[in-house]
């Protein structure tokens, strides 16, 4: 591991202060926050990640769960993993957020994580996790290793020539679902931006994963008010029963009425290269019965630009099914 | 105190270490040099020109507390140290098991503020203030936690260097919101890896303790 110097930060102006030095808050920064160190420290021991400074985040004021009164829930940024999917409004309201987190990683790693790092947590992909391997987001123009290597757990959604790596948070999954506000305070003030458009395609430029500039600091997420009547569930795909990553996920959250569905929001896990919010599957689900032949045309069209690779066309498959089961889940009895 | 002072104070008491295991040997040798203190810090002099700890001073070292099964340790360390390489190797609490170290087997879990994480995953110095235990603080061989009973009279090892990881987390796991079945149980304990396949026998101990059941089953 490369050298570092470690300082602390207690507030978050001196946080975004610290941070602005930076030269890019991307893959290769120079400055990094460290809060749970779940990711970046894994990444730092293989010299993925080589930042000269770290500055310690733990002890920002923003590890706080607020309902507000207009029905919104606010989540800091230094919220740990643990404590929100035990939040009771979270597992009362947001289930599927509660669901998502509690399939990934392990206790230990729960125990730690934090909202704000969770939202940042790099891909799994094995070449972009080796230094003797080219990858064009760890290492921008020396190439995809993984397009003609081992791919079977990488994307089929949101791939470019130059990258397929997954996003690997289920988390994110469930976020996109429920159209969180992503809460950021930077050297030009504060702004806010959803979900949606918080993480980047790799396109040409699969380094740059997120939207954060330098200086930039995640304060909290904001969740709008859950919707009247509605049912969410999260459900994951993966090679074993626990503490693995996903082949594929869905998080749904759908409203019922009439023997119709009047709002649903869908987005996909372990097969996209960000949190894939599928408007696709909800256009072809709102205002339809709940039926298993809608469900599937709904999945055909989640999938539709699905790009399989070598090793990865199954997940095409797979994925249409997880979706297709969790909207039955979620619709059972309503 | 040199290290060569030590060596000598430690001969000195040669019927003592007679008794002593190779472990306890080789930790006391280590030790040499290590700062300890149990009583406040406030009035203490300042720690720079204090011997020689046993590992070579290193370049950007810093001064860091911690404060781990009740005892406060004073150190000099590089930032790099992970909690899990400064318990083993400067502390010389080599309960705490380095497996994977990416925070993958568990094998290295410890209790920050009573709550399980991967200490191969966390920088020491940024654990400063914070009550850190790890198993050598859970029970001692002649006063076990009741989980280490019933892991020795449930069998649940084989190798056993998976062991102390599994504790600490069924320990940890005992004030978790984890329901009453078995299968609960494992979802609760699928961060500890016990490559040997224990597993059975692990979830049985800690269902014993759970149930109650722990002290009859050793009797």
């Amino acid at each position: 591991m490369k050298q570092f110097e470690l300082s602390r930060v207690d507030d978050p102006d001196q946080a975004v202060a610290a941070g602005a030095k930076a030269t890019t808050a991307q893959q290769g920064a120079d400055i990094r926050f460290i809060a749970g160190g779940t990711t970046l420290i894994d990444l730092m021991k293989l010299n993925v990640e080589t930042p000269r400074k770290l500055v310690d985040v733990n002890h920002l004021p923003l590890d706080k769960i607020d309902s507000l009164s207009d029905g919104r829930l606010t989540i800091g940024a230094m919220v740990r993993n643990s404590d929100l999917a035990y939040h009771p409004i979270v597992r009362k309201d947001y289930a599927v957020l509660s669901e998502a987190i509690l399939s990934g990683a392990s206790t230990q790693l729960r125990n730690m994580a934090t909202t704000a790092g969770n939202l940042l947590q790099r891909t799994r992909c094995m070449y972009f996790r080796d230094t003797a391997m080219p990858c064009n987001k760890r290492e921008p123009g020396s190439g995809c290793a993984a397009i003609t290597g081992v791919n079977r757990s990488l994307a089929i959604l949101g791939t470019s020539e130059h990258c397929i790596a997954t996003n690997p948070s289920d988390m994110n999954v469930a976020l996109a679902a429920l159209e969180a506000i992503i809460h950021i305070r930077g050297t030009k003030g504060e702004r806010s931006v959803s979900i949606s458009d918080f993480h980047l395609l790799p396109e040409n430029t699969p380094q740059r994963e997120t939207i954060l500039e330098p200086g930039d600091l995640i304060t909290h997420v904001m969740l709008p008010p859950p919707s009247p009547g509605s049912r969410s569930l999260y459900l994951k795909l993966r090679d074993r029963a626990s503490y693995e990553f996903a082949l594929a996920s869905a998080a749904v959250v759908v409203t019922v009425g009439n023997g119709k569905l009047t709002r649903v929001r869908v987005a996909l896990g372990g097969v996209g290269t960000k949190p894939w919010r599928s408007t696709e599957a909800e256009s072809e689900l709102t205002d339809q019965p709940a039926t298993p032949a809608v469900f599937q045309k709904a999945a055909d069209a989640a999938l539709r630009d699905a790009k399989p690779q070598s090793q990865n066309g199954f997940k095409v498959e797979l994925a249409k099914r997880c979706l297709v089961h969790a909207l039955k889940l979620a619709t059972q009895n309503a | 105190m040199s290290d060569q002072n030590q060596k000598e104070s430690e001969l000195e008491g040669g019927a003592h270490f007679a008794k002593s295991t190779r472990r306890t040997f080789l930790s006391r040798l280590g030790m040499a040099g290590l700062l300890v203190s149990s009583g406040p810090m406030i009035g203490e002099p300042a720690r720079a020109e204090s011997p020689t700890p046993s590992t070579p001073e290193l370049e950007g070292a810093i001064p860091v507390t911690l404060r781990i099964n009740g005892k406060k340790y004073d150190l000099r360390i590089d930032p790099r140290t992970t909690l899990l390489d400064c318990l083993r190797e400067h502390l010389h609490l080599t309960g705490s098991k380095k497996g994977c170290d990416h925070g993958q087997c568990g094998a290295c879990t410890v209790h920050i503020n009573g709550r399980r994480v991967n200490s191969c995953l966390c920088f020491a110095a940024m654990y400063q203030g914070d009550e850190i235990t790890t198993i050598e603080g859970i029970g001692q061989l002649e006063n076990l936690h009741p989980m280490q009973e019933a892991f020795v009279s449930h069998d649940a090892y084989q190798c056993g260097y998976c062991t102390s990881g599994q504790i600490m987390s069924a320990v940890a796991m005992l004030k978790e919101p984890c329901g009453p079945e078995d299968a609960e149980v494992k979802e609760f304990m699928s961060g500890n890896i016990c490559r040997c396949g224990a597993y059975q026998n692990i979830v049985a101990a800690i269902q014993s303790v759970r149930q109650g059941t722990a002290k009859e089953k050793q009797a």
